[in-house]
């Protein structure tokens, strides 16, 4: 079982802090398919939150293949999420090297490169890229 | 079904007007929050909500009916007002059989069940508990009679944060257990920040802002970049608020659709920033402002 943690300073939504949680423990290993997500009341009792937002966070879940509800049991994990393969970051990071070498090559100053980088993240959030 | 739906709404005190023409609706099923300068008309609100005073004019229903209108309606609706009152001479176990006897649907089991968990003594008077553990007896006296909708006019505005918390923690597991509808007036939004799922910012009798907190958040965006008229923002970005100084430009704008422009360092915003944006805005403060660049020292 996983706890979960409240970051309240982020300005990210309570449900969404709740489902990186367990997006994270997921890669790291630390949740696996049949584990069961701590209940509403068990997570409402820790963090004084409200449960619909629990709840919301689980629908997410169950909606993104991750995690289902078994009626008067819980809510378990179906699916693992692939952990990150080190060979592919690497290569990933070779890639990105290059790219902000052309940058600076093109005459980019670093805070130009990190708003083009912000930018194109933002739009591949909105594209619904993740 | 709105929980708690307002039209035109007024309740006047001798000349003065405590609430206003005020229209609004919270729907069913929601820990909505309610929060606004001293004088917004909060409390007369709450107070309209569970029959305590009569509306002036305009129309309130809670949960459909209208909240006076016989003894059914009012055990819809549990309030626990502003400092959690409750009575200094009476013991914690006089309260429940108060409780009992005056209400329709009490639950004298939850009742001494919460009493046991809180560690309350029965016999001591209400007057000597600590101000968190008069607050969890108010709280108590309003599930017990098994309300479909609690209402809370600052209920922990003054207790320490522990209590705070405690008593926090024990409305939502009451909501998590019971399902029920929460409508809670807070100058915390901290508090409001964990708790509620739905927010309403009332200033002067009117609705400033109102709806889903994830959806609010998720809307509001604060952009910071070089000075900029905000008259060439895109369309669809309405500004909440801006400050500018000789070099820089900030703003608080709402907006469905990402922000794109790479000219912007671009943040998301707390309930706190949206609240704080809101109240200054309807305060008038904000209309000034938005007519046009001015430089803020």
């Amino acid at each position: 079982m996983i706890e979960f943690q409240l970051d309240t300073a982020s300005g990210v939504a309570t449900y969404l802090q709740l489902v990186q949680q367990v997006h994270q423990a997921l890669q790291l290993g630390l949740l696996g398919p049949g584990d069961q997500l701590p209940t509403a009341q068990q997570v409402v009792a820790k963090l004084a939150i409200n449960p619909n937002t629990v709840l919301k966070a689980y629908r997410d879940l169950e909606r993104a293949g991750l995690a289902r509800a078994r009626p008067g049991q819980g809510t378990f994990i179906v699916r693992s999420l692939p952990r990150a393969d080190p060979a592919s970051q690497n290569r990933f990071l070779a890639s990105m090297t290059e790219w902000l070498r052309a940058g600076r090559t093109a005459g980019l100053g670093l805070d130009e490169i990190e708003a083009i980088y912000r930018t194109a993240l933002r739009s591949c959030l909105a594209e619904g890229v993740t | 079904m709105a929980v708690l739906e307002a039209s035109g709404l007024g309740r006047q005190y001798g000349r003065r007007w405590a609430l206003r023409d005020c229209t609004l609706s919270i729907p069913e099923g929601k820990v909505a929050g309610l929060v606004g300068p001293n004088g917004a008309g909060k409390t007369t609100l709450l107070h309209l909500a569970v029959g305590l005073l009569a509306p002036t004019s305009g129309v309130i229903t809670v949960l459909g009916g209208r909240p006076a209108d016989g003894p059914a309606q009012l055990g819809r609706a549990g309030f626990v007002a502003q400092d959690t009152p409750v009575y200094a001479r009476l013991s914690v176990a006089q309260h429940l059989r108060m409780g009992a006897w005056l209400n329709r649907a009490w639950d004298s089991k939850l009742a001494q069940c919460r009493i046991e968990q809180l560690g309350l003594d029965p016999k001591q008077r209400a007057g000597s508990l600590s101000g968190g553990e008069r607050a969890q007896l108010a709280l108590t006296l309003a599930i017990a009679k098994r309300p479909e909708v609690l209402i809370l006019d600052e209920p922990v505005a003054s207790l320490d944060p522990l209590a705070r918390r405690e008593f926090l923690r024990s409305l939502m597991e009451i909501v998590a257990a019971r399902g029920l509808s929460v409508v809670l007036s807070s100058h915390l939004i901290a508090d409001l920040e964990r708790v509620c799922d739905y927010l309403v910012v009332l200033i002067a009798s009117r609705v400033q802002l109102a709806g889903e907190v994830s959806t609010l958040l998720s809307s509001h965006y604060r952009l910071s970049g070089a000075r900029r008229d905000p008259a060439s923002l895109p369309a669809d970005q309405e500004v909440i608020e801006q400050s500018h100084t000789d070099k820089q430009s900030t703003f608080l704008v709402r907006t469905d659709d990402p922000i794109l422009d790479p000219a912007w360092t671009v943040r998301p915003v707390t309930m706190d920033d949206l609240v704080l944006a809101y109240m200054s805005r309807g305060a008038g403060t904000g209309r000034a402002r938005r007519s046009g660049l001015r430089v803020m020292s």
